[in-house]
């Protein structure tokens, strides 16, 4: 069976020392994060922090120089994704723009996009929100309704686009907007757009999400005027754009490791005595980390070889977001915890906060029915 | 994939999709030896690939090896083929020769109780080795033994020991060979090398044939969920069957993965976090991935005419050999229950 393969990649020796580079960075800047402060991994928010890393160009590593980047690979950019999430570093601010944001603009941005937006988001100054989520458009993203009406001097933009992670404090959204026809024409007639979030007739409204925090938001649009170079690529080819990138979003180290601090509290715990039982529980658990980690590699090495893993992209997150959701269930069912997020021991708070989160892993980013969908399709069951 | 692992690909697997058939299976399944897909395998040099061309091999690596292991458990051979394989590579790495014909790996069952005793030049062996693959064909059972804190491997000739004939739960001869001052070959087995080296081998062979099983699997449900109609049309165009087939496809991507990955730790010689990790994703995988395919077969897949079996049966049999999945999960759990909360990630991102 051909329909995918991962083609076994490795890490080149050179990342060693990038890898040593990073962890002394984080040693340096992590003394009083606290355990569960860790554990809000990739959704830990600290502006100053991305421009530290961005000061050491470790954001947008792959791009090319005169936009900013390092021109490094996909491989060393890998070593410092999983360096930051497995310190829980608060990488919130600057990680869509790095992983998806920045990435769409090199491809499809016009050259003055390119100048403009690129270097800031490779020195930590720009934060970015993805605008595809509607009322009406979840896993049917093809049916949003939000419109970018062609006018004199530009787009005018009416109707919301919901969940949009980070927008209350994002600079810029890439939105898809319907430029013509309406929802029935599906794919057809959708455009991308940069959007700057500060222009009059744009509202963003938070959403707490059930654990209390506040990270995704209702972003509103009432004949919102946005230049005419707000277009990205090209108009009505928003779709293709959108897909294009996805294997970015799917297959990266955030796609397992999200509740990764449960496991390093727990082992904490366990200490070198501890039972057979609990041995087995914790090899068990490595054996997937490994693999999952190998999977990932494996897409990045095809990503750096600019091939297309669309599929396998799918299946690291299907496969990498049931790990990282099963993971609190199975620690509760061996250790029986309770769950107290103010007085317990770290290991406590930790599990209260990812007992709470962990159901979003299957929803964000497509949801595991979607995914598993594309992987059928893969099979040519569809 | 190298060029020899991909010449190799090729090889095993016309050889096999040319001889390995249902009424091969359901012979060799009543214990008859199929001697020509050996005599074949021998005669292209399949049995010593691992064994170094200056001593008569095809001088391999494990990561070149890893698709033979692979599509072995794809056809579902009958034959201790990753185990002569593996046989051939200690006893070469032990300095001792590699006889021709079939070989086998014993010492890996829990209730082993093997014993090594030195009468002047003479080495001899005592006890028994039990649900050894293919015991009352292999010409020879290799072993290893811990003495005075060495590890020697130990090569017994069949001959002249006793066998209690057995099997697994597919049918796969698992029999119990037992000795008394029975002369032996023994050689010294590198030092510094973690692990019970029959062991770890052991399982690298299982893992990859376990990633192949599940790929053969794969492709027969997703080929019958497009052929087999209700209800009007194909059950493949159903999307809860489609879903399944997804996890399925999921889990035998992850097993290919880990034993890729453990083969080609074997060629650096760190092999036993690897092998450890493969075996157990591999055990993890047999459960829902037979659930699965049994599932979307109906009731044909649960006959013994239908061919399903072959591979679900050794899935289920070779979940627990050579170190059941219980068995690696302690070992790598007690290995990073070691290294501790702040020691495990620094040692996972370098092995
Ligand atoms: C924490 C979080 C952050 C998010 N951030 C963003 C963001 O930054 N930007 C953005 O645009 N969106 C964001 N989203 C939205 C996310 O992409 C959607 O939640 C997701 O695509 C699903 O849409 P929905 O919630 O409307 O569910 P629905 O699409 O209504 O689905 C509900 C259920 O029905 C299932 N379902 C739907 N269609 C099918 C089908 N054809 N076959 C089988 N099952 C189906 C789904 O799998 C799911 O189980 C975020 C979501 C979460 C939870």
């Amino acid at each position: 069976m051909s329909a995918f393969r991962f083609e076994p990649s490795s890490l080149p020796a050179e990342t060693a020392t990038l890898r040593q580079e990073i962890r002394a960075f984080l040693a340096e800047f992590s003394a009083d994060w606290t355990a569960s402060a860790r554990a809000q991994s990739w959704d830990g928010f600290d502006p100053q922090f991305s421009r530290q890393m961005g000061a050491r160009g470790w954001i947008g590593m792959t791009w090319p120089k005169r936009y900013g980047g390092s021109e490094r690979s996909a491989l060393e950019r890998y070593v410092v994704l999983e360096e930051m999430l497995f310190a829980g570093a608060p990488v919130s601010f600057h990680w869509i723009a790095d992983r998806q944001s920045g990435p769409l603009l090199l491809r499809f941005g016009s050259e003055r996009q390119r100048c403009d937006i690129l270097p800031r988001i490779a020195r930590g100054e720009l934060c970015f929100c993805i605008g595809l989520s509607e009322p009406d458009a979840g896993s049917d993203v093809a049916n949003i309704r939000t419109r970018a009406r062609q006018v004199d001097g530009g787009w005018r933009v009416t109707g919301s686009k919901l969940w949009t992670t980070n927008a209350h404090r994002a600079q810029y959204m890439i939105g898809l907007f319907r430029t013509a026809g309406d929802p029935s024409d599906r794919h057809a007639e959708l455009s991308q757009f940069l959007v700057d979030l500060s222009r009059p007739g744009i509202t963003v409204r938070p959403i707490r999400d059930l654990s209390g925090g506040e990270h995704f938001n209702e972003v509103v649009f009432e004949d919102a005027l946005l230049p005419a170079d707000a277009l990205i690529g090209r108009a009505g080819e928003g779709w293709q754009q959108a897909m294009a990138e996805l294997a970015y979003e799917r297959s990266g180290p955030e796609r397992f490791l999200s509740s990764i601090r449960a496991l390093i509290e727990l082992i904490r715990v366990l200490g070198p005595e501890a039972s057979e039982e609990a041995a087995a529980l914790i090899g068990r658990l490595t054996a997937q980390l490994v693999t999952l980690r190998n999977m990932s590699i494996s897409v990045a090495g095809m990503l750096e070889a600019k091939r297309d893993p669309a599929i396998e992209a799918a299946v690291v997150k299907d496969l990498g977001g049931s790990f990282e959701q099963s993971l609190p269930e199975v620690i509760q069912a061996f250790a029986g915890l309770d769950l107290d997020a103010e007085r317990g021991s770290d290991l406590q708070q930790v599990m209260a906060h990812l007992t709470l989160v962990v159901p979003s892993f299957s929803l964000r980013g497509g949801t595991r029915e979607i995914l598993r969908g594309i992987i059928a399709r893969g099979l040519g069951l569809r | 994939m190298s060029e020899t692992a991909a010449i190799l690909a090729q090889m095993v697997d016309r050889l096999f999709t040319d001889h390995v058939d249902a009424a091969l299976l359901a012979a060799a399944a009543q214990g008859r030896w199929p001697s020509e897909l050996w005599r074949l395998a021998e005669e292209q040099g399949l049995t010593t690939v691992l064994v170094p061309e200056a001593r008569g091999g095809m001088g391999a690596s494990f990561h070149e090896v890893c698709v033979i292991a692979s599509v072995c458990g794809r056809h579902r051979v009958p034959v201790p083929l990753p185990e002569t394989m593996a046989a051939g590579w200690l006893l070469a790495g032990a300095g001792l020769d590699v006889p021709a014909g079939p070989l086998s790996l014993g010492g890996a069952n829990r209730d082993d109780d093997l014993r090594l005793q030195r009468a002047g030049t003479q080495w001899r062996l005592s006890g028994s080795a039990h649900r050894v693959p293919w015991g009352r064909m292999a010409g020879s059972l290799v072993l290893a033994v811990e003495q005075a804190d060495a590890l020697l491997i130990v090569r017994a000739p069949r001959e002249g020991c006793t066998v209690d004939h057995g099997s697994n739960v597919a049918g796969e001869c698992r029999d119990t060979l037992r000795f008394t001052d029975h002369p032996v070959e023994v050689g010294p087995w590198p030092a510094g090398a973690a692990g019970n080296p029959v062991m770890m081998i052991g399982a690298l062979m299982r893992s990859g044939q376990m990633a192949g099983a599940l790929a053969d699997i794969l492709e027969r449900s997703v080929s019958y969920a497009n052929d087999r109609k209700q209800f009007g049309r194909a059950i493949g165009k159903q999307q809860v069957i489609q879903q399944y087939l997804a996890v399925l496809a999921a889990e035998a991507a992850a097993v290919d993965v880990a034993a890729e990955a453990a083969f080609i730790a074997a060629d650096a010689g760190n092999a036993e976090f690897l092998v450890a990790a493969a075996k157990t994703r591999a055990g993890t995988a047999v459960a829902p991935a037979v659930g699965i395919v049994h599932q979307v077969h109906g009731a044909i897949g649960f006959t013994l005419e239908h061919p399903l079996h072959w591979s679900t049966r050794r899935l289920m049999s070779w979940r627990s050999e050579f170190g059941s999945d219980r068995h690696w999960a302690v070992v790598l759990g007690r290995r990073i229950l070691d290294l501790g909360a702040d020691g495990f990630w620094p040692y996972l991102t370098a092995v």
